[in-house]
């Protein structure tokens, strides 16, 4: 006796269709799985064998197989469980195998037979919508997400839930797809006391989406203003938080609660993360950090800190907004445009421009650090600003500006930016020239500078950018004890 | 590779070195004419882990000695060394460095270049043939050789116990004038030279100060351009009560974080106010006053 269930293989950040064949043969009892299973899905033989049993069904005492077809394509994870199962129990009769027709099926099971979420359901759902299923049967858990693709989920807590409903025994509540706004409390600019320099640095990165090198002493507050630079970008748009979503889901980093991403991600990978954790990986790739953060911000805390590997593998994000991952077992791409902000000290010891501390650090020392930033890293920030020791009658002021009357400005800056570009007035272009002439600025400084010039522009709601709008942009370009 | 040389007695060989007790018998030269020896020279030396005072001072001191038609001499350090050599240089003024090790190397190894570009117009000395590793102790030899150049010297920055100091010992030993840049009495880098003052060295306010001991006509003064803006007009005045951070020059002078940064940068290029470490200074210490301290 033959069956067949319909389930889907990730890849990257795509699904390929995967059929789940089952066949019951006379003979000693025996169950094998086929088809390149990794070791998770190998082990679904026992959580499919208890579940089956711990949902009050039969498990059929026949020689068992079980392929996975493409049998050339590797089956990871454990999302087969539920088409597994299904397929078996079709295959004994226990469900009608014609009813698994038209649907898709991904999960994982316990052993009690209950329903657990797996990673990429939005992916699956999506790619079940494409070859023309009209539902997918899913845990509970992930039935919001899955219904984002634009498919009926089937929400299920238990296999036995599963096998009601393909008789026709059970009908779970209709599941809305998650669309209401996860207000997570970003942290807010108006916890921020005095950085006024930081503040308004911060507000051109997030108008003109630039990359941001902070430095200075530890304990100036680097990190925390890096924080708050999410809560300054838009919103993203459906589009956009359907892709970041699927990046996030195929990831398994989703939050069940809020399953759509709609604010742009932040992400900070600690330092001693692997190239393979920060720009993806892998045997079957994997996104990593900098694809997590599309459409978003990766904060570098500490940058001199990671690995040289790591910090060279950023480049190609940066310059394409793409990562190629590729491997012997095929090519992916992912998606990875987002605002790098990067924190540093100015020497290993960290006292460095801290007046009441002394600097102890040796020449060797200290030119070993500046050497751990390439000239080819250190050039994708069009923004360094420094961070000093703030004095303690700062500390005392005031709060700041609130992020929503930041993000006031920022949002019509953009726009501008998007619309109609300023372009370089007369008298800008030559403060550019006089720059060029006596500051150490190179060719690629002077077009970053452009960059920001534009940004501060559009920022001040100007058609031309004028002198002061790149003499300010000037004052952001980095400093020759970095790039000595 | 053969490298010139000039012999004690023979032609080009430096007179003020004869002033030695212990003149080399032979100079290896690379680069420029010998005769750049024979001119008027100041030696510039100091910390080679200096702070971005130290680095400042260093710097504009050699590039207004430079400018004045006075040859800077140095080590080719790290740090105070290095900042002399390139502040000559960006004068478009010669500058000679001693090495303590053979004449074909270039030590440190990231001075490579910079040493291409001083025997470019200036020279490269040394006492040992080519081949000779650096070694610690060769380094003091090398200062005497500095000291023994220059007709003054010149410490920015040194600890208590830097090697800098050596060459003002020797310097002094040889009747020579020696100067010390003041510093914080609370900067352990400010140490060495705060001593020397106390124990009579001349206190450098100025470019002036070495000038006017040489018998040079100093320049006159930095004046600054009465086209500022009235914004960075404000800055200026600002930053000669003291160096600042960009917040706190936006506190003191009432405007906010966008207009100093624009302020700043019209100063910068007017040569007026340099920042480092994200702390700005400005340029020219007013007359009469030693450098602004930060913090103060």
């Amino acid at each position: 006796m033959l069956a067949r269930a319909v389930t889907h293989a990730l890849v990257g950040l795509e699904a390929r269709p995967v059929e789940v064949e089952a066949h019951l043969q006379r003979g000693v009892p025996a169950f094998a799985i086929v088809g390149l299973p990794d070791k998770a899905c190998q082990e679904a033989k026992e959580r499919v064998r208890s579940g089956i049993t711990s949902a009050e069904l039969e498990w059929p005492l026949r020689r068992i197989t079980v392929n996975l077809a493409p049998a050339g394509l590797r089956k990871e994870g454990s999302g087969y469980d539920l088409p597994i199962a299904l397929a078996v129990l079709a295959a004994s009769h226990q469900i009608p195998p014609e009813s698994l027709q038209g649907h898709a099926a991904v999960g994982e099971l316990g052993l009690d037979g209950r329903l657990r979420p797996v990673p990429g359901a939005i992916v699956a759902a999506e790619a079940a919508r494409r070859a023309g299923l009209p539902r997918l049967l899913c845990p509970l858990e992930s039935a919001p997400e899955a219904a984002l693709a634009g498919i009926e989920a089937v929400p299920l807590r238990h296999l036995a839930e599963a096998g009601a409903f393909l008789r026709g025994r059970f009908r779970p509540d209709a599941v809305q797809p998650a669309t209401a706004r996860s207000n997570g409390a970003a942290p807010d600019l108006a916890d921020v006391r005095g950085q006024e320099r930081g503040r308004r640095a911060l507000e051109i990165v997030a108008a003109g989406r630039h990359n941001l090198l902070l430095a200075g002493p530890p304990g100036t507050g680097k990190t925390m203003l890096a924080r708050r630079l999410p809560a300054l970008l838009p919103p993203l748009s459906l589009d956009q938080a359907l892709e970041v979503t699927r990046i996030h889901s195929v990831v398994g980093v989703l939050s069940a609660a809020h399953p759509l991403v709609d604010r742009p991600p932040f992400r900070a990978p600690h330092h001693t993360a692997s190239a393979a954790a920060v720009v993806g990986g892998g045997p079957g790739p994997r996104p990593g950090e900098v694809s997590l953060a599309h459409h978003g911000v990766l904060l570098l805390d500490e940058l001199p800190e990671f690995h040289r590997p790591v910090l060279e593998a950023l480049r190609q994000p940066l310059e394409d907004g793409v990562v190629a991952v590729v491997r012997v077992g095929g090519q992916a791409i992912f998606p990875a445009r987002f605002v790098l902000v990067g924190t540093m000290n100015l020497c290993p010891c960290g006292a460095r421009g801290d007046p009441a501390v002394e600097c102890t650090c040796s020449p060797q020392r200290l030119a070993a650090y500046g050497r751990k930033l390439s000239r080819a890293l250190l050039d994708r920030f069009d923004l360094v600003v420094h961070m000093p020791r703030p004095r303690g009658r700062e500390l005392d002021s005031t709060p700041g500006e609130a992020s929503a009357a930041v993000r006031d400005r920022v949002e019509p800056a953009a726009e501008r930016l998007r619309e109609r570009r300023p372009r370089l007035g007369t008298e800008a272009r030559e403060l550019l020239v006089r720059a060029v002439d006596t500051l150490p600025l190179s060719g690629r400084g002077r077009a970053r500078v452009a960059r920001v010039a534009a940004t501060v522009a559009a920022l001040a709601d100007a058609e031309t950018i004028d002198a002061q709008h790149v003499a300010e942009a000037l004052s952001y370009r980095a400093p020759p004890e970095l790039t000595t | 590779m053969t490298f010139p040389t000039v012999s004690r007695g023979g032609p080009g060989y430096p007179p003020l070195l004869t002033e030695l007790h212990d003149p080399p018998a032979r100079l290896y030269l690379r680069g420029g004419p010998p005769k750049i020896l024979a001119r008027t020279s100041v030696a510039i030396v100091g910390a080679r882990s200096c702070s971005p005072y130290g680095v400042q001072v260093a710097r504009e001191l050699a590039r207004e000695l430079a400018g004045a038609g006075v040859v800077v001499v140095s080590g080719l350090a790290r740090g105070v060394d290095g900042e002399a050599h390139r502040g000559a240089l960006a004068a478009g003024g010669l500058t000679v460095a001693v090495l303590g090790c053979g004449i074909d190397r270039d030590y440190p190894k990231a001075h490579a270049e910079l040493a291409r570009r001083i025997s470019e117009s200036g020279l490269v000395v040394s006492e040992y043939p080519p081949g000779v590793e650096p070694s610690p102790w060769r380094f003091p030899a090398r200062n005497r050789l500095v000291a023994g150049l220059a007709t003054a010297t010149v410490v920015v920055e040194a600890r208590r116990r830097s090697g800098a100091l050596i060459t003002a010992d020797f310097a002094l030993e040889l009747g020579r004038d020696v100067f010390a840049v003041p510093g914080e009495i609370t900067s352990g880098l400010s140490e060495g030279t705060n001593d020397l003052i106390r124990q009579g060295a001349t206190p450098l306010l100025g470019a002036a100060d070495v000038l006017e001991a040489l018998g040079i006509e100093p320049e006159p003064p930095v004046i600054v351009p009465t086209s500022l803006s009235p914004e960075a007009e404000n800055v200026w005045s600002a930053l000669r009560a003291g160096a600042m951070t960009l917040d706190e020059i936006s506190r003191t002078a009432g405007i906010g974080a966008a207009e100093v940064a624009v302020a700043l940068t019209e100063l910068e290029l007017a040569g007026l106010v340099v920042g480092a470490d994200g702390i700005y200074r400005a340029r020219t210490p007013p007359p009469g006053r030693g450098p602004p301290p930060y913090g103060a």
